[in-house]
């Protein structure tokens, strides 16, 4: 006891009363790793030299927010106390009366079913790739940002379990994730950037997503939120926003860490942009979906957003990339043009099999219909209108349509291919390549060059409608993969059908 | 490109193998500039199933969730098999008319365009 407490003097009389961040950095940091002796680094770091990337100074790694763990518990702590304080409020007070229209509810059981797990994915992501790193100060970046992830998933999980409690469709999630059809559009995503090493892992999720194109997930979604009275996740959003910032600045650090210690990392990190480019950009269809057709409020179309977030901002970060070599990702020139597009083509999937999805869809109102048409002059009135004034009839005469068959999907990103050319908007996209004498499908160039480049690991993806064809997903009957799916009657079909509506006019009054 | 993978010769399953799909085989079918069905369908179809059965017992009724379904001319259709026009022969097999596993086959009705002439 007596000589603990000696030790313990002694320790605090040899180290200065008080660090320096940098000093304190350097300690929590830099002291935490050491050259092994016992087994080679090789052998300990087995997976950060595949790829091809070539790291010459790990100390070349330069953490901006010198954020140290001891001072990361302090801040979340306290960031989390008035978030969960916020929360109890919230749920206390039925603040899920007052969003603005009960339809709202569906672009949150969307994002609550799609990017919870994702979070969770994310958070073991980010403990691998730091065990992978050698370098002891991206490993610790990782590490906070692997204990955030975690966090984010929780903050989501206490959403969800509230507002199940009032509306169908996310009592689930966990089981949905792994089996909806739609819902393979997010995971497989996040299972491609796990299964490659950890430089592209962390070019994927840091830099492609977190930093390129995440601004278009948080910003208008939480602003649109904002618009529709989701407290509850706006005060996430507050929350999560720091912690994002934090990612977004590991994500540009790692990549201008790459680029800088090797001439031979340009050709491939440029790929990695690419290549996650545009599987983040195919993911944000849903996100534009959610924009244009599923906040009864809107905030702006999704065409305003990507012109701003990418178009503007993101064309900045890379004339400023210019400089080590790095181009505007390949394709974003075909994004461009489906900007037009993209929100309806989404939008008449989930519509087309509705009877299939743990979301409801509807034709939007007529003033929402002019809105649509002021923001897209160019696309709405012409090619998507009298597809939902037909709907609207048919719906009338008792006949709600539904897509009588199983669609076809991409390859690569999962989703129906609905796409049109980016050309010709009245006609499907079709892409196709060979690999050992079979065919494969895509909805894009970008989608086909990925397959292309490492066919190896995309024969092997797990197509819903193929495994439904399989007999892998319960049965051969639409009721028995319903079942399979864990989806409930009143979990899907049209919003003007569901106990969601009937229930939100018993609650509210209206009509 | 091969794959990047930590072990050398890595290759995966080819999980859409037609030996997985119980006897049938995978035929994707899209109506061109019809774009009220999302996507192509998928069908599951027996390899030897006659084209002409194709066509009567499988794409008509699918077709018939579509306002322009009943009044197409099927003397006067257009086939594509992917990219590339054909003439199929009503009364061989899918496989004899070219059409394996995971094939395309597109239909064109250059007179209908959809609903008000929309492309839907």
């Amino acid at each position: 006891m007596t000589t603990t407490t000696a030790t313990a003097a002694a320790a605090r009389a040899a180290v200065k009363p008080k660090l320096s961040i940098r000093e304190k950095y350097a300690i929590l940091t830099r002291d935490l790793g050491w050259e092994t002796t016992y087994q080679p680094m090789d052998r300990v770091f087995p997976h950060d030299k595949f790829e091809g990337i070539v790291i010459h100074d790990w100390d070349g790694w330069e953490d901006p927010f010198r954020l140290t763990m001891d001072a990361y518990w302090k801040f979340q702590s306290e960031k989390e106390r008035k978030l969960y304080a916020i929360i109890d409020a919230f749920q206390q007070n039925n603040g899920q009366l007052n969003v603005s229209d009960a339809r709202y509810v569906n672009a949150l059981k969307l994002f609550l079913t799609g990017v919870s797990p994702l979070e969770y994915a994310a958070h073991r992501g980010f403990a691998m790739t730091g065990r992978s790193l050698r370098g002891v100060g991206a490993r610790v970046a990782c590490q906070m940002q692997s204990i955030d992830e975690l966090r984010h998933c929780q903050t989501q999980i206490h959403t969800i379990s509230h507002y199940n409690k009032f509306f169908n469709g996310f009592s689930d999630w966990r089981h949905l994730h792994d089996r909806l059809w739609y819902l393979s559009v997010p995971k497989s995503y996040f299972e491609d950037a796990m299964t490659a090493g950890p430089f592209e892992f962390i070019t994927a999720i840091s830099f492609s997503f977190e930093y390129v194109l995440t601004n278009l997930l948080f910003m208008p979604f939480m602003s649109g939120a904002a618009y529709n009275g989701d407290m509850a996740t706006v005060t996430f959003g507050f929350s999560a926003q720091s912690d994002e910032s934090r990612h977004m600045t590991l994500g540009l650090e790692v990549v201008k860490f790459m680029l800088e210690q090797d001439p031979a990392n340009l050709p491939i990190i440029q790929k990695w942009i690419d290549k996650w480019f545009w599987r983040g950009y195919r993911l944000l269809t849903l996100v534009a979906m959610m924009m244009d057709y599923m906040c009864p409020k809107r905030v702006m179309s999704w065409k305003e957003a990507w012109e701003i977030y990418f178009e503007q901002n993101g064309g900045a970060l890379f004339t400023d990339l210019a400089r080590y070599g790095i181009r505007m990702p390949k394709y974003h020139e075909q994004a461009a043009k489906e900007k037009d597009h993209l929100s309806h083509i989404a939008w008449s999937i989930f519509y087309n099999f509705n009877h299939a999805a743990a979301i409801h869809t509807w034709v939007p109102e007529p003033n929402e219909m002019d809105w649509l048409a002021q923001k897209y002059p160019d696309s709405f009135d012409e090619h998507y209108r009298p597809r939902f004034d037909y709907w609207k009839q048919q719906q009338e005469a008792g006949k709600r349509w539904t897509n009588p068959g199983l669609p076809m999907l991409c390859q690569i990103c999962q989703i129906p291919m609905a796409f049109t050319e980016p050309d010709d908007p009245t006609q499907i996209c079709y892409r196709e390549a060979e690999h050992n004498g079979d065919h494969y499908h895509f909805c894009s160039d970008g989608c086909r060059d990925i397959f292309v480049d490492e066919p190896e690991k995309y024969v092997q993806a797990w197509l819903p409608v193929h495994q439904i064809f399989q007999g892998n997903c319960g049965g051969a009957t639409l009721p028995e993969v319903l079942d399979w799916y864990h989806l409930n009657p009143e979990d899907r079909g049209d919003y003007a059908d569901s106990p969601d509506r009937a229930n939100w006019q018993r609650w509210t009054g209206h009509e | 490109m091969p794959v990047i993978a930590l072990a050398p010769g890595y290759t995966g399953e080819v999980r859409d193998r037609v030996e997985n799909f119980g006897g049938n085989q995978l035929v994707y079918f899209g109506w061109d500039q019809h774009r009220l069905f999302c996507s192509p369908f998928t069908l599951p179809l027996p390899p030897d199933m006659p084209f002409s059965a194709l066509v009567d017992n499988v794409i008509v009724p699918l077709l018939g969730a579509h306002p322009e379904g009943a009044v197409i001319d099927w003397t006067s259709v257009q086939w594509l098999r992917g990219n590339t026009p054909f003439t199929p022969d009503a009364q061989a097999s899918l496989i004899d008319n070219g059409l394996g596993h995971k094939s395309l086959l597109r239909l064109r009705t250059p007179e209908l365009r959809g609903i008000a002439g929309s492309c839907n």
